[in-house]
């Protein structure tokens, strides 16, 4: 075995909270503080890097002895939840924060992409701005000079070359900034989430040159929160939780562990989500029969049955819910206020029935989240709430199932050959 | 793509506490392109849109010394070593301006690209050392104006012109030793942001800037040199305007507080250099 590119050892970060301040409670002690409040402040700010005599309960550990090795030409894909640490690490293998205990050894040049047009400024013009951005992704002026006619070209600005970028519209300032970091040539890419930028055509594009830095032997780091980039691009999975790597190996097994709903174990029989002290208590997946299920054929109903519970009345709530398939693509958004023009209320407890009639939606594994909202504010979002699986069904009454994998709906179609007309059912 | 043209591995070890003084100064090197760029983009984009553009680095000088001429020259009749008094007051405005505002510019200069800070990783002194060199453009076109003033009052400097080279490096030392230091605590402290123009205001007048080296009591001057800035502007006005021989134990002196404090700097600067992502 050759000698890890990246090896990481027990790396921890530390990051210190706001603990609540002393409120005073007369004129004298409002003016002590008052007074005071200097010293104290200087106190804080010159504490704000440092550990020593803190209260532990004022730390939190967002990254707790994370080890890891990564070899020649993995790609290795990052996930987990917001907060789960994953861009302290990469902020920490980027060296732009130190880590508070732990160590890790990158043999190599490395680059790290956690924003595109760091350093634009929008006086300059784009010319210029390209040679600004790629030195401080630490590229070298020779390096720019050679690829500059392939970075305008694949920015696709032309023409524009020579304007201050305060003119550019956001996407073509977007649509440069990548294209500069897309010609980068580190040994080692460390990338966050800097797909999502653009429209969809030069999405594509981005996600093509991703696929060539994947394919080309580089090493890359790649943090997603997109399933199906993770399991498109990478080799290998790392789910962060809590600061710490809950699962690391194979992509699949990854990326399900991630979209597992959180509290229930899988091993319960009907899909839902219960819950003792919340405005939601309950969420429940029946078929057409009204049975509690986790599976639901293609082409049948839907129903989600809701319980709310409020110890002070509410009024004028909407609730939503969106599916979303297990690599991440949002497949509905049924909003109850847009659809009935009607808003419901909770005196002490509510239930409401959401039905999907006979719907279409493709063989796979799905997740649920519900959200109740006032007046467009966010109460609740329970997300996810649970996932269930759509089963492959005769639909279209042909004998044939359709696929699982090839798209998420399955429209009524009518077709037409030459010569005779067929319907779809 | 093409073969990158890097034979030999870079190892990062990336752990808590301080990167070694060896490795700064290779990834200083490494990044020479970014020191260069960054310069000219400050400043490209310091008098972007503005009329009067690079004018500016005139204008403010020129109207303190106008200023000066009436209000310390005029009415207070503070004397001025037998010279003109605006030539006397700019050869002494001109490295203090550039002390003045190399400094400010410096302190802002990780405050204002605090999110490239957060972003990505580079040598953070780039950002002060670069608004600072930036800012030797504006001393160099006041420098013209100063030529024009000495062949309008017809003054023929003397042979200790060739000390100025030297000067204008000590002007440098000095403003990078306050101008690191503090952008390294401007950071952490914005009050340091707050209070920088008031106290540099204040300062002009602890060097001899609008009045002669003379007017301080002769057993003073040692303790007063201290401030090494006594030292540039005596001497600039030593090598332009030859008011008197080079002063050079208020050079020395002052050469050997900047240096100490310069290396204090760059000190502080490193230690705290990988914190600022925190802070900022």
């Amino acid at each position: 075995m050759t000698k890890p590119l990246i090896s990481v050892e027990n790396l921890s970060k530390a990051y210190r909270i706001g603990a609540k301040e002393d409120i005073p409670d007369t004129l004298a002690s409002a003016a002590k503080t008052w007074l005071k409040s200097p010293f104290k402040n200087f106190k804080k700010l010159s504490r704000l890097n440092t550990f020593e005599g803190t209260d532990t309960r004022n730390i939190h550990w967002a990254l707790k002895d994370v080890s890891f090795k990564v070899q020649e030409g993995e790609v290795i894909g990052i996930i987990g939840h917001n907060g789960a640490g994953k861009s302290t690490l990469l902020k920490i293998l980027s060296r732009i924060t130190q880590p508070t205990k732990g160590r890790a050894v990158i043999q190599g040049r490395i680059s790290s992409l956690l924003e595109v047009g760091t350093g634009f400024h929008p006086e300059l013009s784009g010319r210029e701005n390209i040679y600004m951005n790629g030195t401080i992704l630490g590229m070298k002026k020779v390096e720019i000079d050679r690829n500059f006619d392939d970075i305008v070209d694949f920015s696709g600005i032309g023409k524009f070359l020579d304007t201050p970028i305060k003119r550019y519209s956001s996407g073509m300032k977007v649509r440069l900034a990548f294209s500069i970091a897309a010609y980068l040539e580190p040994e080692i890419l460390v990338i966050d989430e800097v797909l999502a930028v653009g429209d969809q055509e030069f999405q594509n594009k981005c996600l093509g040159k991703m696929q060539d830095v994947a394919k080309s032997g580089r090493t890359v780091l790649f943090v997603s929160h997109n399933m199906a980039a993770v399991e498109s691009l990478c080799t290998r999975g790392i789910l962060l939780k809590n600061g710490s790597i809950a699962l690391s190996g194979r992509v699949a097994d990854v990326t399900t562990e991630y979209l597992k709903p959180k509290g229930s174990g899988n091993l319960d029989q009907t899909a839902r989500f219960k819950s003792e002290d919340t405005l939601i208590r309950d969420i429940q997946l029946l078929n057409s029969n009204n049975e509690p299920t986790d599976a639901i054929a293609t082409g049948s109903d839907i129903c989600f049955s809701i319980k709310l519970q409020s110890d002070h009345p509410l009024s004028n709530l909407t609730l939503r819910i969106v599916l979303t398939t297990d690599n991440g693509i949002r497949v509905c958004n049924c909003n109850s206020r847009i659809e009935t023009n009607q808003l419901f209320d909770v005196k002490q407890s509510a239930a409401v029935e959401a039905r999907l009639t006979r719907q279409r939606l493709a063989p796979g594994k799905y997740l649920v989240a519900v959200g109740v909202f006032h007046h467009g504010e966010e109460l609740q979002n329970v997300d996810p709430a649970f996932t269930f699986e759509i089963l492959a069904s005769d639909i279209f009454g042909t004998g044939l199932l359709p696929s699982s994998r090839k798209a998420v709906y399955l429209p009524e179609c009518e077709w037409i050959f030459p010569g005779l007309p067929i319907s779809s059912n | 793509m093409t073969d990158s043209a890097h034979p030999t591995k870079a190892v990062t070890v990336i752990a808590p506490g301080r990167q070694g003084l060896m490795s700064s100064m290779r990834d200083l090197i490494e990044y020479r392109d970014l020191f260069v760029f960054w310069i000219w983009r400050s400043v490209k984009i310091r008098y972007a849109q503005s009329a009067l553009g690079i004018g500016w680095a005139i204008v403010q000088p020129l109207f303190s010394t106008i200023v000066f001429t009436i209000i310390f020259g005029n009415l207070a009749k503070i004397n001025s070593d037998g010279l003109p008094y605006a030539a006397f007051s700019f050869a002494a405005l001109l490295p203090w301006t550039f002390f003045a505002n190399s400094v400010t510019e410096s302190t802002g200069s990780l405050i204002q690209n605090a999110n490239m800070i957060s972003k990505i990783y580079f040598p953070r002194i780039i950002l002060p050392l670069g608004a600072m060199v930036a800012k030797l453009l504006d001393f160099a076109i006041a420098m013209v104006v100063m030529i024009a003033m000495i062949c309008w009052y017809r003054i023929v400097p003397g042979i200790q012109i060739l000390a100025l080279p030297f000067l204008i490096l000590l002007m440098f030392t000095t403003s990078a030793g306050v101008g690191i230091l503090l952008t390294a605590m401007a950071i952490q402290f914005r009050d340091i942001k707050y209070g920088i123009n008031f106290a540099l205001q204040l300062l002009m007048y602890a060097a001899p800037v609008v009045y002669p080296l003379s007017k301080v009591p002769e057993k003073y001057h040692l303790v007063y040199a201290l401030n090494p800035m006594v030292g540039v502007i005596e001497g600039f006005r030593s090598c332009l305007l030859n008011s008197r021989p080079l002063p050079w134990e208020l050079i020395l002196i002052g050469g050997v507080t900047s240096t100490l404090l310069l290396l204090f700097s760059i000190h502080y600067f490193h230690t705290k250099e990988r914190l600022f992502a925190d802070v900022a």
